[in-house]
């Protein structure tokens, strides 16, 4: 295993940035993506309430291997070219927004309709109630599952590999088949994921101290 | 054909697809027999008094947890030969997800098992019940309304995951689309048809729970 990691240190640094970028770049074009979905479900039109219910079930109800297998064959088929991770970044981005939307929907389901009430008893606008009250008070209440969602974000973009983007897992599948030694590389592989997933939950625990200590509500 | 959905298409393959779905549900109802029972074994380990076990499962969870199951399917069907595991892709991927889940449910159960009071379970074995009736009579189903919900909810990961099992080439749901589309050229129609019958599936599973969590809740 050590020499593999060291005959290949670079090839797999680079598999591990390129897992690390795509899943953070999803992660934030879903989590702009989710909250529009958010206040979707929680709209008074009710066209807007189904549709995006749709989205969200759609999303939420079909294995995002599928989704990025329509993803790259649907649009090429309809114009649109894009690349492999292009696709990828596509895919994963909708479907961590449904995901999202959802635990943004419960986290502004938590905060007091009163304030709400409040602020617009003083006249302050529907989308400043929304950017200055409502998202701030709710990023402090759903840090905990966002954290965990990117955890499954990142495990997820391992799937991409299929469709040939070069990231972790698509690199030790080249290592593997060069140096026939499929049990090591793949632990290595292992190991890497682990060491994201460990720094991603260190530094989730940070943020989540930090907010903590800014304001009076746990 | 440039526009629309070939009927015809979908009407030749459809056995193929139905084969496909069924081989999808035969291999997580497997699966989820193994996650549920090591979870389950797994969580009174991780409540047991020897701290080496307590240790050595919680390693085990914390470990599996941070894994994507395509590293876990590719160490046991590629890695596999190398500890003498030589199996076929449909027990390695029902071994892989069913090892994969146990982690969780693990923590589902240990949550379950927390949350009745200490307290019933002294008195119970001050009464003289044996260790296993005590966990069948007072502990599981007190737990039930608690691990319903999130057993459903990890039931339905269990099912989307199980698409992953195509690229370790089991003949499932998602890996007879790929062929439905190697064959016929066509993309939209095999992906499209596919998403709809994992859609139905997993939306019956969770009409299943609600129906389960409701029973249940009036015991």
């Amino acid at each position: 295993m050590i020499e593999i990691l060291l005959s290949n240190h670079s090839v797999l640094l680079s598999g591990a940035a390129v897992t690390v970028f795509l899943s953070v770049i999803a992660i934030c074009i879903g989590g702009v993506l989710g909250l529009i979905v958010a206040f979707g479900l929680r709209s008074r039109v009710l066209a807007v309430r189904l549709w995006c219910g749709l989205y969200r079930s759609f999303w939420r109800g079909t294995p995002i291997l599928v989704q990025l297998l329509i993803a790259f064959y649907l649009l090429p088929h309809i114009g649109v070219e894009v690349s492999p991770f292009m696709a990828a970044l596509i895919s994963l981005s909708l479907n961590t927004a449904a995901f999202q939307a959802e635990i943004y929907r419960a986290g502004l389901a938590e905060i007091p309709h009163g304030e709400v009430e409040a602020a617009r008893m003083l006249g302050i606008r529907e989308w400043s109630i929304r950017a200055r009250i409502q998202v701030p008070q709710m990023y402090r209440l759903v840090m905990p599952p966002l954290i965990n969602e990117t955890i499954i974000i990142i495990k997820n973009s391992s799937l991409v590999s299929v469709i040939a983007v070069t990231e972790l897992m698509r690199r030790s599948q080249q290592i593997a088949s060069s140096t026939f030694k499929p049990l090591e590389t793949y632990l290595l592989a292992g190991l890497i994921y682990m060491a994201i997933n460990l720094v991603l939950a260190y530094i989730g625990r940070r943020i989540e101290k930090r907010l903590a200590i800014s304001g009076g509500r746990a | 054909m440039t526009s629309g959905l070939d009927m015809n298409m979908l009407a030749q393959y459809g056995p193929l697809l139905l084969s496909g779905l069924w081989v999808t549900i035969r291999v997580c109802v497997l699966a989820s027999c193994i996650a549920v029972t090591a979870g389950l074994v797994l969580a009174v380990l991780l409540l047991s008094g020897y701290r080496l076990v307590r240790w050595s499962v919680t390693s085990y969870v914390e470990v599996i947890r941070s894994l994507p199951i395509l590293v876990i399917l590719f160490l046991l069907y590629y890695g596999g030969p190398s500890f003498s595991l030589t199996l076929e892709a449909e027990p390695i991927g029902v071994l892989g997800l069913g090892f994969y889940g146990a982690a969780y449910f693990a923590e589902i159960f240990r949550a379950g098992f927390l949350a009745i009071p200490a307290g019933q379970i002294e008195a119970a074995q001050m009464v003289g019940l044996s260790r296993s009736h005590i966990l069948r009579r007072v502990q599981l189903p007190q737990m039930m309304g608690l691990i319903v919900p999130p057993s459903v909810n990890q039931i339905i990961v269990l099912v989307k995951e199980s698409a992953v099992l195509s690229i370790i080439t089991v003949a499932e749901l998602t890996k007879n689309a790929t062929q439905m589309a190697n064959e016929t050229f066509a993309v939209i129609e095999p992906y499209l048809a596919i998403a709809i019958l994992y859609w139905l599936l997993i939306e019956a599973i969770s009409r299943l729970g609600i129906f389960i969590e409701r029973r249940v809740r009036h015991v």
